[in-house]
């Protein structure tokens, strides 16, 4: 790869968030053809969120390096909320995400979330379609505000969930029902020692009491000394390689989003058009599982 | 008259170009009447890399003296017997190793160093906070400071090792109570830094003895006046409670002062020397809480670097109100003063509460590193921008009697112009000094460094060491990087609350809405600071207040190089590019972006803010930079309109 292929890239990402009429065929048309690549199922998707002020930018700058050195290529799309009273953004990421300006291995695109969908940007799907055709590994990274842990889900083969110790958020997360969507978690700032070994402890407790199928493994982190960096990259990648179809998984996932799409651009009369959300997820799922991308199916189901 | 007061120490901030030319600059200053030395260093020097790294370029000389090595500052002090100077040095993450230069150029003059007088600045946190030199995380920061109030304490006994500044914290728009709390906050931090290594008793009392402060004075000097005998008061307190210090005279609140800049115009700029006298009342009014040591700006520093002659004038307003005023002939002028004594229990109040509410969160260094007080400081500087557009502050010449005579004191350019050979010279002089020197001497004082720098030994020592064995700047700074890492301060802008904004902003949230609709996403643009610049409160507030005009900003921060921002123009997609640069390094800078940005076939608007002189201005535009903003645009929602005019008539 050369910073050349990142400016083709920037630009197909720029085009899936152009919400022009005219531009939606464009849009198809790009789509299908990435999907065709042979890195999209190579490729390993990661879904990163947390509440604010864990330290997800630096842990997302360590998890770049310690990707890097390993040599894996890496796109991150940083999501931020946009402004509910201007509509702008802030996207402050891409300061903490220290890289190398020439290194074409590693590309950082920052997207606001336009306040559509709650939590992720209506072009995140797409733009992670884009990402997974180009690059080894696919790092989503989210704030923890409303929707936007349940969305990431849709756009991610893994979701990771960071927490800072003392930060009293645990109680919240399990009344959220939070606990129960990540499949690895990261307990970051460890370097804060004895307060970051109990708060693992307590958050193993947590989990255990859920009773889920399977309990997600703890890493804890700290990425001023950088420890469990390289352990969080193994965890990560042991659980990809776990996923026993990951292509039913993806359609699966892809159905969701695909659902969430609709049924903002359609409402839910548009829905019921179709038969309700369940009988619209399985024609979503079967028009994805042939091949379509999950705009595209979308678009094929519009409201007569 | 024998019972008069002795004046305060008086200095100028300055350096420029090389040691030679500073140089020779102090010793004229000294001959008008100056009576200790502010040290300007540049950027680099400040930041711990040498004249040829590539984060220099276009920043050696330029905001102050570049040091690399132990011959520069011998020649910035030769002839200037250090054993009878006071200076004061505006280092801060190489606080360590300008000091240890300064004690082997000391040793090497014959002076005893026991005698020697002076401060370092040394406050990394306000670093984070505002100014933007800081290099190494928090910890290892930290560290570096208690080694040098530890070694001067026991070796440099007159050195003031720390000189906490919430000089800079109001430059980036704390109100007086946030200045008051957050500077006591900082003080915290670093003496419960030293006593957690063991240092009590009449130890930890002589400590805080030499704990100064660096503070800022505006234009309301009636409540300038209140906030310095607040800080005496509180000091006092803290002295007595938290550490046990019984003698009241190591309790003293000792400041020097620094006058504000933030309230000079570009406008009108003869009205700032007016501005600059007042400015000093608040700190030199009061008897008890009387300045120490004064600097004052120039009266052209928002227009560009001060000539001699320029800092000249501000010499003489200090001079003139010591020594022909009957100021000095008197006790306090407020003691009883009912009025005084409310204001100052106010001030006090609310910071000792604020001061407790970091307390009971974690302390100084969690404040810092969660961005909270980062925040604040952002927000306070949007709501004083906000009152002076709307007009609720008036800014004479600026948003008031704007109409003016034409000034005869010469145009925008009567400033003085770094030499333009300065970094070349630089850059030959420091690969000289490295062929002259023992290379395995170098060596061995570098590994020295690291094994103490892994260790729990006083850095000062290695550092001394490395200064004699001609170890340069650069090589310090990359030995404590690799063994400490580098650091990256939250920006605070994602989370800052902006003040109301008023039509003008509705008006202009309806064109970005339009503009999106023909664009087919939200405009975007990228803002960044090329260079080693830490002033970052010009393009924090660009940023946010982009945001609530609806743009989507991509705020890359400081210290960033023409080839990051390159890049992230490119990855990002965005419809514009607005750098902030406020180092007198804008030409090389902007001219970089421009041509990176072409090489990589980006094709967007580029803009810069700063402190630029027209002439320069013009040669900017002249190179393709679409726009050219300095501090005369206070108003924001007028830049902003021109930002969407400009992606109207480029990105469609």
């Amino acid at each position: 790869m050369t910073t050349r292929s990142a400016v083709s890239v920037a630009r197909a990402i720029s085009l899936v968030e152009d919400r022009r009429p005219a531009q939606e065929p464009k849009i198809l048309s790009l789509l299908a053809n990435l999907a065709k690549s042979p890195n999209v199922a190579a490729c390993r998707r990661v879904g990163i969120t947390g509440p604010p002020g864990v330290g997800k930018s630096s842990l997302v700058s360590a998890l770049c390096r310690a990707l890097r050195a390993q040599g894996h290529s890496v796109g991150v799309l940083a999501v931020d909320p946009s402004s509910p009273r201007s509509g702008g953004a802030l996207l402050g990421d891409r300061a903490r995400i220290v890289h190398d300006p020439d290194d074409g291995d590693v590309f950082i695109r920052s997207m606001a979330s336009g306040g559509h969908l709650g939590g992720l940007a209506r072009a995140a799907g797409a733009a992670v379609d884009v990402l997974s055709a180009a690059y080894d590994w696919v790092l989503v990274e989210t704030t923890g505000v409303g929707q936007s842990e349940t969305d990431i889900e849709h756009v991610a083969d893994t979701v990771l969930l960071v927490i800072q110790p003392a930060s009293g958020d645990m109680l919240q997360f399990i009344k959220a029902g939070i606990l129960e969507i990540p499949d690895v978690l990261a307990v970051n700032k460890a370097d804060l020692g004895e307060v970051a070994a109990r708060a693992g402890a307590e958050l193993r407790a947590a989990l255990e009491a859920l009773g889920t199928a399977r309990t997600p493994p703890v890493v804890h982190t700290s990425t001023l000394t950088g420890e469990g960096i390289d352990e969080l990259v193994r965890v990560l990648a042991e659980h990809r390689d776990d996923i026993a179809d990951l292509s039913a998984r993806r359609i699966e996932k892809s159905a969701q989003w695909a659902l969430r799409l609709f049924t903002h651009r359609y409402g839910e009369l548009g829905v019921d058009d179709r038969g309700g959300p369940s009988a619209l997820r399985a024609e979503l799922s079967r028009l994805i599982a042939s091949g379509a991308s999950s705009l595209s199916a979308v678009a094929q189901l519009a409201p007569r | 008259m024998a019972d008069k007061d002795r004046p305060w120490i008086m200095r100028t901030y300055s350096g420029h170009s090389s040691p030679e030319a500073s140089n020779a600059l102090y010793r004229q200053n000294l001959a008008r009447g100056q009576t200790g030395l502010s040290v300007a260093f540049d950027l680099p020097t400040q930041t711990g890399y040498d004249p040829d790294h590539v984060l220099s370029r276009g920043e050696v000389g330029r905001t102050g003296v570049p040091i690399a090595h132990l011959g520069d500052l011998e020649a910035l002090f030769d002839g200037i017997e250090l054993e009878k100077m006071n200076t004061s040095m505006t280092i801060n993450a190489t606080a360590a190793w300008l000091l240890a230069l300064y004690v082997a150029t000391a040793e090497k003059q014959g002076a005893d160093v026991k005698l020697l007088r002076g401060t370092t600045q040394n406050d990394i946190i306000k670093e984070y906070l505002s100014r933007g030199t800081y290099v190494f995380p928090p910890g290892p920061s930290l560290r570096l400071t208690a080694d040098v109030i530890q070694f001067t304490v026991e070796h440099v006994p007159e050195w003031n090792p720390i000189n906490i500044c919430s000089y800079h914290l109001q430059e980036a728009g704390a109100t007086p109570e946030q200045e008051i709390a957050y500077a006591l906050t900082t003080a915290i931090t670093v003496l419960d830094t030293v006593r957690a290594r063991g240092v009590d008793g009449d130890r930890l009392a002589q400590v805080f003895g030499r704990l100064s402060f660096f503070v800022n004075s505006s234009l309301r000097f009636v409540e300038e006046a209140c906030k310095e005998r607040a800080f005496v008061e509180l000091w006092d307190r803290l002295g007595k409670e938290r550490y046990g210090v019984q003698d009241a005279k190591l309790r003293r609140f000792r400041y020097g002062v620094q006058v504000n800049s933030l309230g000079l115009t570009e406008a009108q700029p003869e009205n700032n020397i007016v501005r600059i006298v007042l400015e000093m009342l608040g700190v030199t009014l009061s008897k008890k809480a009387r300045a120490r040591a004064i600097q004052l700006p120039a009266w052209n520093e928002a227009l560009g670097l001060p000539r001699p002659w320029d800092q000249q004038l501000s010499l003489r307003a200090q001079q003139i109100l010591a020594l022909e005023t009957d100021l000095l002939e008197y006790g306090d002028l407020f003691d009883g003063s009912p009025v005084i004594e409310k204001k100052t229990r106010e001030l006090a109040d609310a910071a000792w509460a604020e001061v407790e509410g970091i307390l009971s969160r974690g302390g100084g260094v969690a404040a810092v590193d969660s961005g909270t007080i980062k925040e604040r400081l952002v927000a306070s500087n949007a709501a004083r921008i906000a009152a002076i557009e709307r007009g609720e502050q008036t800014v004479v010449g600026v948003n008031r009697f704007t109409d003016t005579a034409e000034s005869p004191l010469g145009g925008a350019d009567a400033i003085l112009r770094v030499d333009e050979k300065a970094e070349e010279q630089r850059i030959a002089a420091v690969e000289a000094w490295r062929k002259r020197r023992d290379d395995d001497a170098v060596k061995r004082a570098l590994e020295e460094l690291e094994r103490a720098a892994r260790s729990d030994d006083n850095l000062m020592v290695a550092s001394i060491a490395a200064a004699k064995a001609g170890v340069t700047t650069g090589e310090w700074g990359d030995t404590l990087r690799r063994v400490f890492g580098e650091y990256r301060a939250p920006t605070g802008v994602g989370g800052a609350r902006t003040p109301e904004l008023g039509d003008s902003y509705a008006a202009l949230r309806e064109r970005v809405a339009k503009l999106e609709k023909s664009l087919g996403r939200r405009p975007k643009i990228l803002v960044g600071k090329p260079g080693l610049d830490g002033h970052s409160n010009g393009a924090e507030q660009i940023a946010l207040r982009a945001r609530d005009a609806g743009f989507e900003v991509v705020y890359e921060g400081i210290r960033t190089t023409p080839r990051d921002l390159a890049r992230a123009a490119v990855d990002e997609g965005v419809h514009l590019v607005g750098l902030s640069i406020l180092s007198g390094a804008h030409m090389e800078l902007a001219r970089q972006t421009l041509s990176l940005l072409a090489e990589r076939g980006a094709k967007v608007p580029v803009v810069v803010g700063g402190i630029i002189p027209e002439t320069d201005a013009a040669e900017l535009r002249a190179a393709g930079v679409a726009a050219v903003y300095t501090p005369k645009d206070y108003e924001i929602a007028r830049v902003l309109s021109e930002l969407v005019e400009i992606v109207e008539r480029t990105a469609a």
